[in-house]
């Protein structure tokens, strides 16, 4: 259903029709769709943006890992498989019991899904393009909403992720009026540099006891 | 570059970042440094887009009184363990409400 929405950001974006199409279809990662028409819509750096938007999509690479030993498929199949390494497919497929049910999972999620997310983001699309002044509809909530609904899972994880995503938000804004559009994305990357020296610490207070 | 070059680098980039992780040694994962850094990195992105794209317009640092109601709605709606959808239309209504007035 999040397609219907990511159709009607990607118009008043500036993306035409196809190309919010082809991006469901090609990249089939709605963080990363929608970073793309932020960009596009801020009318910047395309080339930092697309890497911000690619970076996004990173922890597809992490479950991955995690299906990779789950589902073992070789060969063209996992060629295949790849394309719906997705938060839904992977929340399916590691909750089943043995790997025949996991596989099946993992597909009768992942195709419909596939399927619902293309129409979806063509009706949505069309829709928009009727529609006009898109901020009369409040579509350009779209976007910052669907992040915050990302983001709010991980808030509740722990500590450290909030002070990263704190930092990170920070150095985004503080760095939009002197870097070009979607460079501020990237830099805030660095924020996740933090969590890790904090995990390091954790560690070392964790060990020290014992000796 | 123009958008349609990004429109296929991103497709490119993301399908062959989920096909790494396929096909990434399990070792790689073991490492809890990298496990941690995968982690985090989404969360820094994630909560610097949410923040461009409230305080920000076209590059400049803005508050738009509609925009920010509604993200707070939408995050509100969040917090009282809403649906995606319900939330993400909450913010677009509470947003073309303030902005009818």
């Amino acid at each position: 259903m999040t397609g219907l929405a990511w159709g009607a950001a990607a118009i008043p974006a500036g993306l035409s029709v196809q190309q919010a199409c082809a991006l469901s279809l090609l990249a089939f990662s709605g963080a990363s769709q929608f970073a793309i028409a932020g960009v596009v819509s801020g009318g910047g750096a395309l080339f930092t943006g697309t890497l911000g938007a690619v970076m996004l999509a990173g922890r597809n690479a992490l479950y991955g890992l995690r299906l990779a030993d789950l589902l073992r498929v070789q060969g063209w199949r996992r060629a295949i498989c790849a394309h719906f390494v997705i938060d839904e497919t992977t929340a399916v497929a590691t909750a089943q019991p043995d790997r025949a049910s996991a596989r099946v999972g993992f597909f009768a999620t992942g195709i419909p899904t596939y399927a619902l997310w293309n129409l979806t983001t063509f009706i949505g699309a069309i829709g928009a393009t009727r529609l006009g002044d898109p901020e009369r509809y409040g579509l350009d909530l779209l976007g910052p909403a669907m992040f915050l609904g990302l983001l709010w899972p991980r808030l509740t994880a722990g500590a450290t992720e909030v002070r990263v995503a704190v930092l990170g938000a920070l150095i985004a804004v503080l760095a939009v009026p002197v870097l070009p559009t979607g460079v501020p994305i990237m830099v805030a990357a660095f924020a996740a540099l933090l969590g890790l020296r904090e995990r390091q610490r954790e560690r070392e207070r964790v060990k020290e006891p014992v000796r | 570059m123009s958008v349609w070059i990004a429109v296929t680098v991103t497709g490119v980039g993301c399908y062959l970042l989920k096909l790494a992780g396929l096909v990434a040694p399990q070792r790689v994962l073991d490492d809890p440094r990298v496990r941690r850094f995968t982690e985090l990195v989404p969360v820094a992105l994630l909560a610097s887009l949410v923040a461009v794209q409230t305080f920000t317009t076209a590059g400049d640092l803005r508050l738009d009184g509609a925009r920010v109601a509604g993200v707070t709605a939408a995050g509100i709606a969040f917090l009282l363990r809403a649906p995606f959808l319900v939330a993400l239309v909450t913010a677009a209504v509470v947003a073309a409400g303030l902005r009818l007035l």
